[in-house]
């Protein structure tokens, strides 16, 4: 955490960055509200979700790249040399990931408010829309530890941003998937997982209780997080048994 | 000039050399269009369908427009990350030594952009044609379209590389895209300018990009409009960065390569 408040570029680019973009996406795509069957009368509250899974890439990345940067510069080696453990420090890793992911759920969603944007599922649809941003942050960071471990270079873990993107883009962010024409980005958008985290969050803003939405989202995050973290577990004991 | 041509051919020619032998700067380039115009023709062609949104000849070729401006201005800009890198290399400054008109040094680079986006241009119009773009525009009309995107592209690299050759860090690299990325974006990416949420519009409306995305749609259209406007801004745009690159060729020169 301290690391991050001290690099501004780490912390300024995933509060300032997604709320840019959803703010022209949300002028250049307000008129598709009008299209027959769109779910929400502005194209503010639909878009709201897009900054939170955004926000989490960036703060994985960063996180990936402090990560990548330890080892490339023998820090990860010295630290293997202390008593601390490999869980230890990849909780340590992911608990900054962590806190900052909730910082820009906070962020994001007090700017949607200030936006003008109602939560349908009030008070407490806001807490469980903090702790499914927190378990999205916890997934997509895990798989940013994984790279960074299994590759140690900075590179790696950036290019993995593109990747990222890839599946940010070609899910439901801007459509509802039954609103999508062609038929090919539909069955792709479908099979992406990252569209079911958008709808999930999407159905706290707009719809309110969506059981599906909901279930679907905190199913796949949590099964990304169990994956990611195996995965990094497995790669920082490889990691330390090298060093 | 024969000098000042020679060296710019030799500086295209390493730059293109680079590029295309080296699939870390190569597909970057070719995929970020591709990717772009797959995510917005494809996912957004519904857009069609809103009430006012009038395009003879369909959303795949509204978006392929901004797309193909996109990916000119970005080819300017990724070329400028190659004039920062022979900065930090030591090569411009031996560069600086050899060159008896260090203007053919920034006409080359603007050849090796050129090239690098002919590559993209190539690609991403062989794309959209496959996924059923219609063209309205006859051969002229077409012609015009991809003369606009050749200064769009001028001026991505001409900004990118005066913004290269006054800080000749890496770490300049926001600076040389986002300010490109932030006009593009604040055009009427998406719809129609008409269209647009009404902040949006008024940003729109002073952004000279609009200029060129409506000249360049209305072109593949086959409905030229306003093209003359469109024209000139770009011709003002890459006059105005002429002298800011020149500047930061002289800034560069003072500092000693």
């Amino acid at each position: 955490m301290i690391r991050t408040l001290r690099q501004p570029a780490n912390w300024i680019t995933p509060l300032v960055f997604p709320l840019a973009l959803m703010a022209v996406n949300t002028g250049g795509l307000d008129a598709a509200t009008n299209i027959p069957g769109f779910p929400s009368d502005s194209f503010l509250p639909f878009f709201l979700a897009f900054p939170f899974i955004q926000g989490s890439l960036f703060a994985t990345i960063n996180a990936g790249v402090d990560l990548a940067r330890d080892i490339q510069t023998g820090f990860l080696n010295r630290l293997s040399l202390t008593p601390m453990s490999g869980t230890a420090l990849l909780v340590g890793h992911l608990g900054g990931v962590i806190v900052l992911g909730f910082v820009q759920a906070l962020w994001y969603l007090g700017a949607g408010l200030v936006m003008g944007v109602r939560l349908e599922s009030g008070f407490a649809g806001a807490a469980v829309l903090f702790v499914l941003a927190v378990l999205i942050v916890l997934a997509f960071g895990s798989f940013g530890a994984f790279a960074a471990l299994r590759t140690g270079s900075t590179e790696a873990v950036q290019s993995l941003f593109p990747v990222f993107f890839v599946f940010l883009f070609l899910s439901s962010m801007n459509l509802p998937r039954n609103l999508i024409e062609t038929d090919w980005f539909r069955l792709v958008a479908s099979a992406n997982p990252v569209s079911y985290l958008i709808e999930g969050i999407r159905s706290l803003v707009i719809f309110g209780w969506d059981a599906e939405a909901l279930a679907l989202a905190f199913s796949i995050s949590i099964g990304l997080a169990i994956a990611g973290l195996a995965l990094s577990s497995v790669a920082m004991r490889g990691r330390l048994a090298r060093t | 000039m024969k000098r000042t041509v020679d060296v710019a051919f030799a500086v295209a020619w390493r730059m293109l050399h680079n590029n295309f032998t080296n699939p870390s700067l190569l597909l970057p380039g070719l995929a970020f269009p591709l990717f772009f115009f797959t995510a917005f023709a494809g996912g957004l062609s519904r857009v069609n369908d809103v009430p006012g949104f009038r395009f003879p000849v369909g959303y795949t070729a509204f978006q392929f427009v901004f797309v193909l401006l996109q990916s000119a201005a970005f080819a300017g800009v990724f070329t400028g990350f190659g004039i920062v890198r022979d900065f930090e290399s030591g090569f411009a400054r031996r560069l600086m030594l050899a060159a008896p008109d260090r203007r053919g040094i920034l006409l080359g680079y603007g050849i090796g952009a050129l090239g690098r986006w002919s590559v993209t241009a190539t690609v991403l119009t062989c794309v959209a044609l496959l996924a059923g773009m219609q063209v309205g525009g006859n051969g002229v009309d077409v012609f015009a379209l991809y003369a606009l995107a050749v200064l769009v592209n001028a001026c991505g690299l001409l900004w990118s590389a005066g913004v290269a050759m006054r800080l000749r860090t890496m770490q300049a690299a926001p600076l040389m895209q986002l300010p490109i990325f932030l006009s593009l974006f604040f055009a009427p990416v998406f719809v129609p300018v008409d269209l647009l949420a009404d902040w949006l519009r008024v940003i729109a409306h002073l952004n000279p990009v609009t200029l060129l995305l409506e000249g360049g749609r209305s072109l593949i259209a086959g409905t030229p409009t306003h093209v003359a406007y469109a024209f000139a801004a770009a011709l003002a745009l890459v006059a105005g960065f002429s002298v800011w690159a020149v500047r930061g060729l002289r800034n560069a020169e003072a500092a000693g390569g």
